[in-house]
C-alpha cells in the first residue's frame, strides 16, 4: 500500500473565502459553493457565481462521491522521507466539472482505474480537514 | 484570414537578432551577466548599437517562483546598459513565455518602439546548487514550521502535488487512458530531442540514449520518468525584435513574425481545464491558425514546447500536425519527427536535452533553421532548399502560446 500522501503536508491558509471548504471535513460532510439562482456549484470559491453571476452562493453539502479523472504515483522525494504516494484528479458527482487534487488512499497504484468511484475521506491537521479519496466499497449503498 | 483586407498587426514585426548567451548546467554566472552577455551580441547581430535600441521586454522579470527562474528585470537591464527607452514590458501573465515577444511584436506595430530588445533568462541550475529540483514551496519542515498556501497551490500542495510534473503526469495518464499512449510512443520525444543535441555543440545532453535506457529510467511521477522532464540549465536567450522595414538592412536574414497565437478560453487552472489532455494549447493554437493563411501543412520546421514530453505532444495535436488523439502513433519510431521527416521536431535538442531555457530557447532555434544557420543539424524542404515556415509553441497547462515564423515576408 503506498503512503497517504507526503511525509509532511504543506497546508492552506485559511481564509474568509475558503474557511467553509477546509473545515468541512469536521462533520464528516464535503462541500462546496452552490449558486442558489443557477444551482451551479462553484469551485475554487468565488464571491460571484461564474454562471449566472449571481451573488447569493452558499456552502452546499454534497455526497463525498466522485470518479477518478486521473492519477499518478508521485516517486520523485521532493519532500524529504516522503514514501511513494498516488495524486488522484477526481470529478465530483453532483457535477462532473467540479475536480479536485487529492490523494487516493487505501488501494494499490495497480488497482487505480479511471473512472472508478471513490469516496472522501478527511485527514485532520491542525485546523485543516483533507479531502482524501478512497475506493467505494463494491456493493456499498449509496449514501 | 477569412477578410484579408488588413494583415494581422504583428506582420509588421521581424526578428532581426538572436543569440544565447553559454548555456549550461551549474555556471556559476549570476543571472545580470548572463543576460548582458545575450543583449549586447543580440544587437550586434542584428547590425544594430545600444543606442537604436528603443525597447526592451521579458518574461517574467520582477516575480516570484523557485529560485533562478525569474532573471533580470527590465529596470535592472535598462540601467546596466542605459538604454532610452520609448516602450518597456515585463511580467509573468500572458500567453506562455513568449508573451514577451508578442508584446515587442506590438509594440514595434503600435510605433512605440523601433527596435525592441527580448529576453529571457534562467539561472536556475547556478541557483538550485546541488540538492536537485525542488518542489513548489521548497523542501517544507524545518524549524520554521510548515509554511501556509493561498491561490491556486492551496488545491494542490496539501496533497503532495508539488511539481508541475505532478499536474503534467495527469494530463499524460489520461491521454494513456483516452488515446492509448504508451510509453514507448512519448519516448520518441526525448530519444528524438537526444538524437538532435549530439548535433547541437551548445546542447546539454548529447550522449546517446536509446529506448531502453528511456524505460529504464527511474520513475519521477508516473508515467513520466526522468527523461520527459526538463533539468534546470543556466542560459540567457535575447532577440532584438524590429520594424519590418528594417529587415533589408538586417545583416542575417530576417525572420518574419506570420501570425501569433494568443487564445485562453478555457479555465484557467491546472486542474479545473475543461479538457485535461489538450488544456490552453488548444485554444492558442486555434487563434493563430485564425490569423493567417497559412496551413499545418506549410510548417517545416517545429519546435514546441517540451519542458515536459508529453506537452511536446498535446502541442503537436493542438497545432493540427496530427489528429486529436493521434500524436503517439505520429511519433511512432521517430520517422515523422526526425531530421528528415514530414516535421522536424525541436532540431536543437528542445528543453529536454538542450536545456531548460524555458521557451525562449525553441524560438532561437526556429530562426536559425529560417536562416540557414543550423549546420548539420540544418533542415531543408522537400526537394531542397531552406524553411520557409517554422511554427513555435511555448507553455504547458493552462499557460500556452505559439507563433508562426517566415523566412521570407511572405
Amino acid at each position: 500500500m503506498p503512503a497517504r500522501g507526503p511525509s509532511i503536508r504543506l497546508l492552506p491558509r485559511i481564509d474568509q473565502e475558503n474557511r467553509f471548504f477546509w473545515t468541512s471535513g469536521s462533520d464528516g460532510h464535503l462541500r462546496f459553493l452552490r449558486c442558489s439562482h443557477c444551482r451551479h456549484f462553484v469551485h475554487p470559491p468565488a464571491p460571484r457565481c461564474p454562471e449566472c453571476l449571481s451573488e447569493d452562493l452558499s456552502p452546499e453539502v454534497v455526497s463525498g462521491r466522485a470518479t477518478v479523472v486521473a492519477h499518478t504515483v508521485n516517486v520523485q522525494e521532493w519532500i524529504p522521507g516522503s514514501a511513494p504516494y498516488l495524486i488522484g484528479l477526481v470529478a465530483i458527482d453532483e457535477q462532473e466539472s467540479v475536480r479536485l487534487t487529492t490523494n487516493l488512499v487505501e488501494l494499490e497504484p495497480e488497482h487505480v482505474r479511471t473512472g472508478m468511484a471513490v469516496e472522501v475521506v478527511f485527514e485532520h491537521l491542525d485546523n485543516v480537514y483533507l479531502p482524501l479519496f478512497r475506493p467505494v466499497a463494491e456493493g456499498a449503498d449509496p449514501a | 484570414m477569412s477578410a484579408a483586407t488588413e494583415q494581422p498587426l504583428e506582420r509588421r514585426a521581424v526578428i532581426s537578432g538572436i543569440v544565447q548567451s553559454a548555456v549550461g548546467r551549474h555556471l556559476g554566472r549570476t543571472d545580470i551577466d548572463l543576460t548582458i552577455e545575450a543583449c549586447l551580441a543580440a544587437v550586434q547581430d542584428a547590425g544594430l548599437t545600444r543606442d537604436d535600441i528603443d525597447g526592451l521586454a521579458t518574461y517574467p522579470g520582477m516575480g516570484t517562483g523557485t529560485p533562478g527562474f525569474a532573471g533580470p528585470t527590465t529596470p535592472e537591464v535598462q540601467d546596466a546598459l542605459r538604454l532610452r527607452l520609448g516602450w518597456h514590458d515585463g511580467g509573468g501573465e500572458g500567453p506562455g513565455q513568449m508573451r514577451a515577444l508578442m508584446a515587442a511584436c506590438l509594440a514595434v506595430a503600435a510605433g512605440l518602439a523601433r527596435h525592441v530588445l527580448v529576453y529571457r533568462t534562467v539561472s536556475e541550475s547556478t541557483a538550485q546548487g546541488s540538492g536537485g529540483r525542488q518542489g513548489i514551496g521548497g523542501g517544507a519542515g524545518g524549524d520554521g514550521g510548515v509554511p501556509r498556501f493561498s491561490g491556486f497551490l492551496q488545491w494542490t500542495l496539501p496533497f503532495g502535488a508539488v511539481s508541475a510534473v505532478n499536474w503534467i503526469a495527469l494530463v499524460a495518464q489520461r491521454r494513456m487512458h483516452e488515446f492509448s499512449l504508451t510509453r514507448e510512443q512519448l519516448g520518441q520525444v526525448p530519444l528524438n530531442a537526444r538524437r538532435n543535441a549530439a548535433l547541437n555543440p551548445a546542447a546539454i545532453y548529447r550522449e546517446p540514449m536509446d529506448l531502453s535506457d528511456y524505460l529504464g529510467a527511474r520513475m519521477i511521477s508516473t508515467p513520466l520518468c526522468l527523461f520527459d522532464c526538463d533539468a534546470p540549465s543556466d542560459g540567457s536567450t535575447a532577440f532584438v525584435v524590429s520594424h519590418r522595414d528594417y529587415a533589408a538592412d538586417a545583416p542575417h536574414p530576417a525572420c518574419h513574425v506570420n501570425a501569433v497565437g494568443t487564445a485562453l478560453r478555457g479555465r484557467p487552472s491546472w486542474d479545473q481545464f475543461d479538457d485535461m489532455t489538450t488544456m490552453a494549447a488548444r485554444d492558442a493554437a486555434a487563434s493563430m491558425w485564425d490569423r493567417t493563411d497559412l496551413r499545418p501543412s506549410d510548417v517545416d520546421v517545429a519546435q514546441l514546447y517540451d519542458g515536459f514530453s508529453i506537452l511536446a505532444m498535446v502541442w503537436l495535436e493542438a497545432l493540427g500536425f496530427c489528429g486529436r488523439g493521434e500524436s503517439g502513433s505520429f511519433v511512432e519510431d521517430g520517422t515523422a519527427i526526425g531530421l528528415q521527416g514530414v516535421l522536424p521536431l525541436n532540431t536543437a535538442g528542445g528543453q529536454l536535452s538542450g536545456g531548460r531555457l524555458h521557451g525562449f530557447g525553441l524560438i532561437h532555434e526556429a530562426c536559425v533553421q529560417l536562416r540557414g544557420d543550423a549546420g548539420p543539424r540544418q533542415v531543408h524542404r522537400r526537394g531542397g532548399g531552406l524553411p520557409e515556415v517554422a511554427a513555435v509553441s511555448n507553455g504547458g497547462g493552462p499557460i500556452a502560446g505559439s507563433l508562426l515564423l517566415t523566412r521570407g515576408s511572405g
